[in-house]
């Protein structure tokens, strides 16, 4: 099955998910609704999609010009050698959105580091706290409102 | 007492060449430097024709910290404590732009230097160094240390 | 702040940190370990050590001055990561890199394939007590470094792939260089081979030591040796076949149970099929025609005489820039777009040139890509290095994120130590080839 009708086939299966499909320098890439997310990418992991590996999990912020942070997804599928985008955009008022532990076992660190960097806080994440801060960091600073050379106040030296 | 100053000289000559000849290194190894530091330890480059070969996994068993690499915000106090625990007489080595002064790495997360943190005698700079410089560096240390002077005022008559 | 093994210790255990400032050379990392006696119950990783705000830092730097920031993410094989991102960024661009560049990127990535292999290795083994191991493979990383020092000018972090192709052509006498790289290189692995393969203690320490099975493995998210040691046929190379890699004939070595001893046998017949890729590649290219690098006027004289008009003749570059004069430039950088610095024959006396120099470095000029977000990725020493690079149509990259391949392979550490011995934690951490500049970021 090639790509283009992959991506048929996922739009006619799980319709009301998907918000959209482009292409972007060939890379063909899902936009989905935050809240069908889960479902969605349960039912990619399963036959027939088959998208055995989550490659990536990563967030960039938009929250300047257009007030969101989109969470980005890469899927792998080893059966057709396909690879896959899917976007989710979630509000920066109430940055929150489902997480993927359960479906695939790096999606708990892959979230953790996206909670740290950006701060969004994944629904139903057993042990969500800070893995390349340290704890004590204030702010989270792949937001583009942190300041790239910002100092951090002193924390006392731990004993 | 010029008797007395012959003696010490003579000593603190003598406490200079052992010192300096028998280095125990703790490599306090980060990042890319370390690449660097193991092809300095290792046949090509000897560090041990300089008696600075044998590495030493506990910084309480070691004289001399290598910090090898870019310090980290997080790594920090894991450098002091490891600083503290050696013993005196004690010196560092910089080894490496970030250990120096930060490197390329202007940023929220690396610390700009290990001298923030701990005192430094001898900085090798390069982004890594050649390991010729850090031969160089552990030279220049030896000489540093050939020309220490110890403190004699408990041992003179008041 | 309680860590979570903290938590959830039993009162009358132990536990142990394996603490950052670790004497196995792998950098810092942190494992905090839950023991019965010399069983471990339960076991923590802690990350982060090494974080130096990579992502963030080139949010804030045109595209062509990141570049040295590549190098030092997987430190033990800079080349795989520069190219990674070259071609990243040539995939968002639309260029075509020229056919001699391309076999020269082949040929560098395979070198630091296997230096990156043979570090690994080097440190697993010296870590198992198998220290001559750890000074053999140094030696022969010490000739690949030759090679590539020789050509770039420098043994490690190198800057040496471009967007566009690479900075300078190979240097003069490399077949000689790269014949006693292979040879020595392949005499090492003869060597290690006799010493470790069935070696008791070495066989002891890692045979079904660390095993995973194949769904876990995917579940992970595994690249790379690591997860081909569980059997599953994937390599980047083959899968999307980038640069000449389709017109070349190598094979990729499976393991069977997924333990430490497969990926140390993985590593070691992936060695021996990059040399052979290493030969391929250097029959294939041809030899460039001598440069007279003594006739010729010196830089400063060419820049007086190009006020009135172009100077007739060579110009003598230097030392520094061989390999990069301008004859070479067709064959090693693109002509596609001004993706790459002008020659500095030109810039030294054509007004053309001077301008073309200063809009590529200026402040919002330079390379400036369409918008859009690209991901691109190619098969380094672990794995798959992933980049994903959004792009807002200015000089400087709107977010770019490096998919990690040790970041997944680490975070199964603490699946495979619980319920084995203290002493099982250093061969499977060392064969999983963590590197701390990929991991942190």
């Amino acid at each position: 099955m090639g790509p283009e009708t992959l991506i048929e086939e996922i739009r006619t299966r799980l319709g009301d998910a998907v918000e959209g499909v482009s292409d972007s320098f060939g890379d063909q890439v899902l936009i989905v609704r935050p809240v069908s997310l889960r479902g969605l990418m349960a039912s990619l992991r399963g036959a027939p999609f088959d998208y055995a590996v989550l490659l990536d999990l990563t967030c960039v912020d938009f929250t300047a010009g257009e007030g969101r942070f989109e969470i980005v997804y890469h899927l792998y599928s080893l059966s057709r050698d396909v690879r896959l985008r899917i976007k989710a955009s979630v509000r920066a008022e109430n940055p929150v959105v489902d997480s993927l532990v359960g479906l695939w076992k790096n999606a708990d660190w892959l979230e953790r580091e996206v909670f740290d960097m950006f701060g969004i806080a994944f629904l139903g994440h057993p042990d969500l706290r800070r893995i390349l801060m340290y704890d004590g960091f204030e702010g989270h600073p792949l937001r583009k409102s942190y300041p790239w050379r910002k100092e951090q106040p002193r924390l006392p030296l731990k004993d | 007492m010029s008797g007395f100053d012959f003696l010490t000289t003579r000593l603190e000559t003598a406490l200079g060449w052992g010192r300096k000849f028998s280095l125990f290194h703790y490599p306090f190894i980060t990042a890319c430097c370390g690449m660097e530091y193991m092809s300095a330890a290792c046949a090509h480059f000897d560090i041990d024709r300089f008696g600075a070969g044998l590495t030493r996994f506990s910084p309480r068993q070691a004289d001399l910290l290598l910090v090898v690499g870019t310090v980290s915000h997080k790594l920090a106090p894991v450098l002091k404590t490891v600083y503290d625990q050696m013993l005196e007489p004690k010196w560092v080595i910089a080894f490496g732009a970030c250990a120096v002064s930060g490197g390329i790495y202007q940023n929220y997360a690396a610390v700009q230097g290990i001298d923030k943190i701990i005192p430094v005698d001898i900085y090798i700079p390069g982004c890594p160094p050649r390991p010729e410089m850090v031969l160089d560096g552990l030279m220049k240390l030896q000489d540093k240390i050939q020309h220490q002077k110890q403190d004699w005022r408990w041992a003179r008559k008041p | 702040m309680e860590s979570r093994i903290q938590k959830e210790a039993r009162p009358d255990s132990m536990l142990v940190n394996m603490g950052p400032s670790h004497p196995a050379m792998h950098g810092t990392f942190r494992i905090m370990l839950e023991l019965d006696g010399e069983k471990i119950l339960n076991a923590e990783a802690e990350i982060g050590y090494l974080h130096r705000g990579f992502e963030k830092t080139c949010e804030n730097k045109t595209y062509f001055n990141l570049l040295p920031y590549t190098d030092r993410l997987n430190y033990v094989s800079p080349q795989i990561n520069n190219l990674g991102y070259a071609m990243t960024m040539e995939k968002m661009l639309g260029v075509r890199v020229p056919e001699r560049a391309q076999k020269i990127r082949v040929l560098m990535s395979e070198l630091s394939r296997v230096s990156d292999h043979l570090t690994c290795l080097a440190a697993m083994a010296m870590e198992n007590g198998a220290f001559t191991v750890f000074l053999y493979m140094m030696k022969a990383r010490e000739f690949l470094w030759d090679v590539i020092e020789f050509t770039s000018g420098s043994r490690m972090t190198t800057s040496y792939i471009r967007i566009g192709g690479v900075r300078a052509d190979l240097h003069d006498g490399w077949r000689e260089s790269v014949k006693t790289a292979v040879r020595e290189t392949r005499g090492v692995l003869k060597d290690v081979h006799g010493l470790l393969d069935k070696n008791q203690i070495f066989l002891n320490r890692t045979r079904g030591v660390g095993a995973i099975s194949r769904e876990d493995a995917l579940s992970y998210g595994w690249t790379g040796p690591c997860l081909r040691s569980t059997g599953v046929l994937y390599d980047v190379r083959k899968a999307h076949p980038y640069l000449i890699y389709d017109r070349l004939d190598f094979d990729i070595p499976l393991g069977d149970h997924g333990d430490n001893y497969d990926r140390y046998t993985v590593r070691m017949l992936e060695m021996e099929q990059s040399l052979r890729l290493i030969e391929q590649v250097a029959a294939l290219i041809p030899d460039a025609e001598p440069l007279d690098r003594t006739a010729g006027i010196e830089p400063a004289e060419a820049v007086r005489r190009g006020r009135m008009r172009r100077p007739p003749g060579r110009i003598l570059l230097s030392p520094n820039l061989e390999g990069s004069e301008k004859e070479r430039y067709p064959e090693i950088l693109t002509a596609d777009a001004p993706v790459a610095v002008p020659p500095k024959e030109d810039t030294y006396t054509t007004m053309e040139g001077l301008i073309s120099h200063f809009l590529f470095f200026m402040d919002g000029y330079g390379i400036r890509p369409p918008k859009g977000d690209v991901y691109f990725s190619v098969e380094g020493g672990n794995g798959e290095v992933g980049f994903y690079i959004v792009s807002d149509g200015t000089d400087r990259p709107y977010r770019l994120h490096l998919r990690a391949p040790c970041f997944h392979i680490v975070s199964a550490l603490e699946q495979l130590i619980k319920g084995r011995l203290l002493a099982d934690v250093i061969p499977t951490f060392g064969s999983m080839n963590m590197i701390g500049g990929e991991l942190d970021r």
